[in-house]
């Protein structure tokens, strides 16, 4: 089972790598990432530093092209395909049907991995991509329970990947457009969901409010925490009732379904957070290294410690935690 | 310029959705999309009785096809997408891969509905060498960004081989969820949910806590708050678009459709509603946003 850490800088990438990931994502400065955020990604020179690094410790390179290509922007994407390419990426993971065709027409022997954005949730939808693409692995959205992901590994053709611990989104990724229907920039469109630029935070007689776009998206009293306003995680009214009406700020963490997830075969665990610090990322991965090592030892008897729980919980939005739609209670 | 009507993306009994469907057969729209594509659980109409549905339609003179859901996760939810990929009467729309997988491998022609993400002119083209013969673009893209796409070089000799659909009225599908916003507003899961969606012809509607009315879930699938109408912009779309969607409201559709083909040309224009109405996505800023055509 890889350990799949993220790394949206060369300090991350380092922090990662030292605290012992089996394979890290990168993306680039560019619309083709879908974490395309103002102080994060790599410079060249930064990009040759960090891949020596990954070459010296022995460990992978996934580069993450995972945005959909604008119709005049085709030769952007496919440059960086090929430039994830001549770097020497060990995995290409795409989203844009017609960038998985580029890539895989061009590069037959590279290795390619359905993005989560690429929404694959079902058996038929795999045999797509590995029929038309040869895909060799797809990366699950936040969508199954772990009845449904055990199902699926079972019958699928290609590896299966599965996030594990970060921020929680709750919709079937690359199918959600709330962000450009309130800001007019999507992930898939612009690379980014609820984009910093039009976040505003509000002090008022009432308590802090924050907006996105001019949205109100919560309202917070001074006892308690305000969280950055993603669109999908404030408090609205329904019906006269006042409340997260999607879903609360919390983050994903799958730890103690660890053993059901090795013993399924999953190939890969994902941690989310390219836009996290290095700090973050050194305590999240040495968390999850620590996790596999023991799991794979003592499957039966593996269980999170409670230090660890409380470190990843005090690292999480809003410093709770949730099993996700991979507990069917919380659908 | 043709009409189509989307499928009907709420629950409604099975009574009201065939009165419905029987204006619609006495109605002047010229293709109708059929079934169930937001929850699996909405059972109130098997496969049979769409497919007696759309019986009645064809025999009306009406294009049909079969909607197929859009986000499937169980063997069983594939097993029923099945059942409608295997027929041969009608057209299906598929709105996810897995459909598209499915009638390819068969040779069958389909349409793809405003789920399936496609952006650019090549992942068209690999569409149309799959079989597809009718393509709705995502809801979050613009005129411009359409135009682009269908004047790409790469369709010049495919234009003739398949037609160009957007979504022009109603509220729009913008995610799906594994959880019921539904159920959940209830206080229920989703395995508790009573089919409580039936209770909410039109969905639910989401304000923030300012009073704007920002979005309406609808089982998993949360929609804008506001209805897109792009009835001013008939007229632009000459030469890009061959269909027009409008997706069946609870009440006054049939009378939309009238307002739309009256305005084809913008002899009848009719102004957007200010509190109820957007068209932001057409002009390639927030969906949410109403510009003035």
């Amino acid at each position: 089972m890889e350990l799949l850490c993220p790394a949206g800088s060369l300090a991350s990438l380092k922090a990662a790598v030292d605290a012992g990931a089996d394979a890290v994502y990168i993306g680039f400065k560019d619309e083709t990432n879908a974490r395309h955020f103002a102080g994060l990604n790599f410079t060249e020179r930064q990009l040759e530093k960090g891949i020596a690094y990954l070459r010296q410790h022995n460990c992978r390179l996934h580069v993450a092209i995972n945005t959909f290509a604008h119709p005049d922007g085709m030769a952007r994407w496919q440059a960086s395909v090929d430039k994830a390419v001549a770097i020497g990426a060990d995995v290409l993971i795409i989203a844009d049907l017609a960038v998985l065709n580029y890539c895989a027409k061009t590069y037959p022997d590279v290795e390619i991995h359905a993005s989560v954005q690429a929404s694959v949730t079902n058996a038929a939808a795999i045999n797509f991509f590995v029929d038309n693409f040869n895909v060799k692995r797809v990366v699950l959205p936040r969508v199954l329970s772990i009845h449904q992901v055990r199902q699926l590994a079972r019958v699928s053709p290609a590896e299966i990947e599965v996030f594990a611990y970060g921020s929680l989104c709750i919709m079937a990724e690359g199918r959600c457009y709330l962000s450009s229907y309130l800001t007019g920039e999507s992930p898939n469109t612009a690379g980014a969901c609820s984009p910093a630029k039009f976040v505003e935070y509000k002090e008022t007689d009432t308590g802090l409010e924050t907006h996105l776009n001019g949205i109100l998206i919560d309202k917070f009293t001074d006892d308690e925490k305000a969280g950055y306003p993603t669109l999908c995680k404030g408090r609205f009214d329904v019906g006269g009732e006042l409340y997260h009406a999607l879903e609360e700020p919390t983050s994903l963490n799958s730890m103690e379904m660890l053993p059901q997830l090795m013993q399924m075969g999953i190939s890969a665990i994902k941690i989310e957070g390219r836009q996290r610090s290095p700090a973050y990322v050194s305590q999240v991965t040495t968390s999850w290294r620590h996790a596999i090592d023991a799991c794979k030892a003592n499957p039966d008897n593996f269980k999170p410690s409670v230090e660890t729980e409380q470190c990843l919980s005090n690292l999480s939005e809003g410093s709770q935690t949730t099993l996700g739609a991979y507990h069917k209670k919380w659908k | 310029m043709k009409y189509a009507l989307g499928p009907i993306l709420y629950y409604w009994p099975k009574q009201r959705v065939e009165d419905f469907y029987k204006l619609v057969a006495q109605s002047d729209v010229d293709i109708v999309y059929l079934g169930e594509t937001v929850c699996s659980k909405r059972r109130e109409l098997k496969i049979k009785d769409w497919l007696n549905i759309a019986q009645t339609l064809l025999e009306a003179g009406k294009q049909v096809c079969l909607s197929t859901m859009a986000l499937l996760e169980t063997p069983s939810d594939l097993a029923m997408l099945k059942r409608y990929c295997d027929q041969k009467d009608f057209m299906v729309e598929a709105n996810d891969l897995s459909a598209i997988q499915l009638l390819s491998e068969q040779g069958l022609p389909f349409a793809i509905g405003p789920a399936v993400n496609c952006y650019n002119a090549q992942t068209v083209d690999l569409f149309i060498s799959k079989g597809m013969k009718r393509w709705a673009m995502p809801v979050e893209l613009s005129h411009e960004w359409l135009r682009k796409i269908v004047r790409d070089p790469l369709l010049k000799d495919k234009r003739d081989s398949f037609e160009v659909e957007v979504f022009a009225y109603g509220n729009m599908p913008l995610a799906y969820s594994a959880r019921c916003f539904t159920a959940r507003s209830e206080n229920r899961s989703k395995d508790e949910c009573k089919l409580c969606c039936i209770e909410y012809p039109e969905g639910r509607t989401v304000n923030s806590q300012d009073k704007n009315q920002l979005f309406v879930i609808n089982g998993i699938q949360t929609m804008s708050g506001l209805k897109y109408n792009l009835i001013n912009d008939l007229k632009s779309m000459h030469g890009t678009v061959d269909v027009v969607r409008l997706s069946p409201q609870s009440e006054d559709t049939l009378k939309m459709l009238e307002n739309f083909r009256a305005n084809e040309s913008g002899l009848a224009p009719i102004p957007l509603d200010k509190s109820d109405e957007c068209n932001g996505y057409w002009y390639k800023v927030e969906g949410m946003i109403q510009v003035e055509s």
